[in-house]
C-alpha cells in the first residue's frame, strides 16, 4: 500500500456560531484519485482552504508528504508541492493565456526567485518555453496568445488548471474543475483529469457526480462539517448513512 | 488594470525630450527668465518623488498614505550630512536613500500586515509619528527646519548655479525612469503587477507576496528618500512641512492626475500640477479651487489619469 501522501488529523474550525469543520480525519495516498462530496454548505471548500493554507484552524494538523506543514503559510505550501485551483476563475485576465501560465512558471522554487529587475521577462525563453508545454497538456496549444479575460468559461478553467501544473504539484486540489461548464466542456474536463491523474496525486472536489464517480478510487463524503464515509465508489454509493444525506439527490 | 508594457516609439520620444529638457536652461537664460529653471527643477523633483509613489501605488497596489516620510527623511539626511561637513553628493544622495529606505523597510513590515483602509491609516500614522519626531527634535531645528549651507557638490562640480541643480535632478530623474523601465518589464515588475491584481492567486502559485511587497514598498521609500534630498538643496532647507501628511496627499494628487500605474504617471501629474499651481496663483489666491475642478474632470472623464490618453497599456 502506498504511503499516505496528505494526512488531516482531527482539523476543526469554527466561524462565529457556526462548527463548520468538526474533527476531521482524512488521508490520500499517493497517486490515487479521491474524490470529495458533500451537499451545499457541508464545508468542502473550507476544508480545501484548509488544506493548502489560506485558513488555519482552530485544532488538529495537517501532514503533506511525511512534514507537518499546519503552520506553513500557503506559498510554502505550494513550494512543498501542493497546489490549487479555484472554484471561481481565478486568472490574471490582462495577461495571455501564455504569461498565466509562465508567472506560475516564475514562481517555482527551481526557478530562481523573481528578485530580477532588469532582464526582461520576455526574453527568458525557458520560462515561456515550458508554460507552452502545459497549455498544450490541457488542450489550450492553440490559445497562448489570447487574452485571459477572453477566454471562453471552460478554456478558463482549463488555463487555471495548466496554472496548477505549472507549480509541478504532487497534489493538486481540484475545487469544482466543472463548475458552470456545459456538457461537452465537462466531458474534456474528465478526460484531461483522468490524463493528468497518471503522473498527480488528485483530491477533487466536484458536484458532478457522474464525474466523481468515474474519476475517483475512493471517494469520501462530507456532511455540516463531519466525515460521514470513505472508501470505494460503490461502497459509498451504498452507504445508508450517504444516502440519507444526500436524500432525493441524484445518488 | 493593464500590466506594463514598453511602448514602442519609447525611445524615439525619451531622448527627443531628454534633450528638449537640456537645452532648456540656456534657453530661459537667454529669454532673462531665470527663475523658471529653478521651477522647472521643482517639477523635476516632484516627478521623481510622485514615480516613487508611482511605484508603490500603482505598480505594486499599495495605497500608501505616508509616502511623505520618505521624502522628508531624505532631506534632512541631506541637511543634517551638509551640516557634518559631507558636501559630496556622491555620498550624501546615497545616503539618503539608504536611510529612507531603511525607514520605508520598517514602515512596510509593520504596515503590509494589514489591508485596505487598515493599511491607508498605519502608513498615515508612521508618517504623522516621523512628522512629530522631527518638529520636535531641537537639534534639527524643531518647527523651523534644517537649512542646508549652500548647496552641495558633485564629485568636484559644484551645483550652486541654477543650471547644474537642474542637470543634477534631470540626470537623476532620467537614470531612475529607465531603471524602472526595466524593472517594470522584468520578474519583479511582473510579480508585483499580478500581486497587486490578485495577492490570492499569486501565493496559491507559490509566490512569498509579503516579502515581494515588502521590497517594492522600500524601493519606493529610498527613491522618495533621493527626491528629498535634491529638493533640500534646491529650497536650501529640510522642512518638516515636507513629512506632513498633506505632502502625501500631493504626491496622491500627482499620481493620480497623471495616471496610477503608468510609468510616467508621476512625471505628467507633477508637471501638470505644478504648472497649474504656478498659473492659476498668478490669478488668484483661490487656485485650489481651479485644483479641484481639474480633480473632479479628470475622475470623471479621463478616470484612468492623463497618461490613459496618449495610449493604451503603455507608457
Amino acid at each position: 500500500m502506498a504511503e499516505a501522501l496528505l494526512e488531516v488529523r482531527g482539523l476543526s474550525r469554527r466561524f462565529a456560531a457556526v462548527d463548520a469543520l468538526k474533527g476531521v480525519n482524512f488521508s490520500i495516498d499517493s497517486g490515487e484519485v479521491h474524490g470529495l462530496i458533500g451537499p451545499n454548505g457541508a464545508g468542502k471548500t473550507t476544508f480545501i482552504h484548509h488544506v493548502c493554507g489560506a485558513l488555519r484552524p482552530d485544532s488538529g494538523s495537517v501532514h503533506f508528504a511525511g512534514r507537518d506543514v499546519t503552520r506553513l503559510a500557503m506559498h510554502e505550501r505550494v513550494a512543498a508541492g501542493m497546489a490549487r485551483s479555484y472554484q471561481i476563475s481565478n486568472v490574471f485576465r490582462g495577461l495571455s493565456a501564455l504569461d498565466n501560465v509562465a508567472l506560475a512558471v516564475q514562481g517555482r522554487p527551481d526557478a530562481g526567485g523573481s528578485f530580477r529587475f532588469w532582464q526582461p521577462v520576455r526574453s527568458e525563453r525557458w520560462l515561456f518555453d515550458e508554460a507552452r508545454g502545459y497549455l498544450d497538456q490541457v488542450g489550450l496549444g492553440g490559445r497562448g496568445d489570447a487574452l485571459a479575460g477572453n477566454l471562453a468559461h471552460g478554456e478558463q478553467r482549463a488555463l487555471e488548471l495548466a496554472m496548477a501544473l505549472a507549480t509541478k504539484p504532487r497534489l493538486l486540489l481540484l475545487d469544482e474543475p466543472m463548475a458552470g461548464t456545459g456538457q461537452e466542456e465537462s466531458a474534456r474536463m474528465v478526460e484531461l483529469i483522468g490524463h493528468l491523474a497518471r503522473h498527480v496525486t488528485i483530491l477533487l472536489v466536484e458536484h458532478d457526480m457522474d464525474a466523481v464517480f468515474r474519476l475517483a478510487g475512493r471517494i469520501s463524503v462530507l456532511v455540516d462539517g463531519r466525515l460521514i464515509a470513505t472508501g470505494a465508489p460503490e461502497a459509498v454509493r451504498a452507504d445508508p448513512e450517504v444516502r440519507r444525506a444526500y436524500l432525493g439527490d441524484h445518488l | 488594470m493593464a500590466f506594463y508594457r514598453p511602448a514602442r516609439h519609447q525611445k524615439l520620444l525619451v531622448v527627443g525630450l531628454l534633450l528638449t529638457l537640456a537645452a532648456l536652461p540656456p534657453v530661459l537664460d537667454a529669454w532673462g527668465q531665470p527663475f523658471y529653471i529653478g521651477f522647472a527643477t521643482r517639477v523635476l523633483i516632484f516627478a521623481l518623488a510622485a514615480t516613487s509613489l508611482n511605484l508603490v501605488l500603482g505598480f505594486g497596489g499599495m495605497f500608501s498614505l505616508g509616502h511623505a516620510a520618505f521624502f522628508g527623511a531624505g532631506a534632512y539626511v541631506a541637511a543634517i550630512c551638509m551640516d557634518n561637513g559631507l558636501r559630496d553628493a556622491l555620498l550624501a544622495f546615497p545616503l539618503a536613500m539608504i536611510v529612507a529606505g531603511l525607514l520605508a523597510l520598517v514602515v512596510g513590515a509593520i504596515s503590509l500586515r494589514t489591508r485596505g483602509v487598515y493599511f491607508i491609516m498605519i502608513t498615515l500614522a508612521f508618517a504623522q509619528m516621523t512628522y512629530y519626531l522631527f518638529v520636535s527634535a531641537r537639534v534639527l531645528g524643531g518647527d523651523d527646519g534644517l537649512p542646508l549651507t549652500g548647496r552641495m557638490t558633485l564629485g568636484g562640480l559644484g551645483l550652486n548655479g541654477d543650471g547644474a541643480l537642474f542637470y543634477m535632478a534631470l540626470g537623476c530623474l532620467a537614470l531612475v525612469m529607465f531603471l524602472l523601465g526595466r524593472l517594470a518589464d522584468a520578474r519583479f515588475g511582473r510579480t508585483i503587477q499580478a500581486i497587486r491584481e490578485n495577492e490570492t492567486r499569486m501565493e496559491a502559485l507559490g509566490y512569498p507576496v509579503f516579502r515581494y511587497r515588502l521590497v517594492c514598498f522600500a524601493l519606493g521609500g529610498a527613491l522618495a528618500g533621493l527626491a528629498g534630498a535634491l529638493l533640500a538643496n534646491l529650497t536650501g532647507l529640510a522642512s518638516p512641512n515636507l513629512l506632513q501628511w498633506t505632502q502625501s496627499g500631493t504626491l496622491l494628487v500627482m499620481v493620480i492626475i497623471g495616471g496610477v500605474g503608468y510609468l510616467y504617471g508621476g512625471l505628467i501629474g507633477a508637471l501638470v500640477l505644478l504648472c497649474l499651481e504656478e498659473a492659476l496663483a498668478g490669478f488668484t489666491l483661490h487656485w485650489h479651487i481651479g485644483l479641484g475642478l481639474l480633480l473632479i474632470g479628470i475622475v470623471l472623464f479621463a478616470p484612468r489619469g492623463v497618461a490613459a490618453l496618449f495610449g493604451k497599456g503603455d507608457g
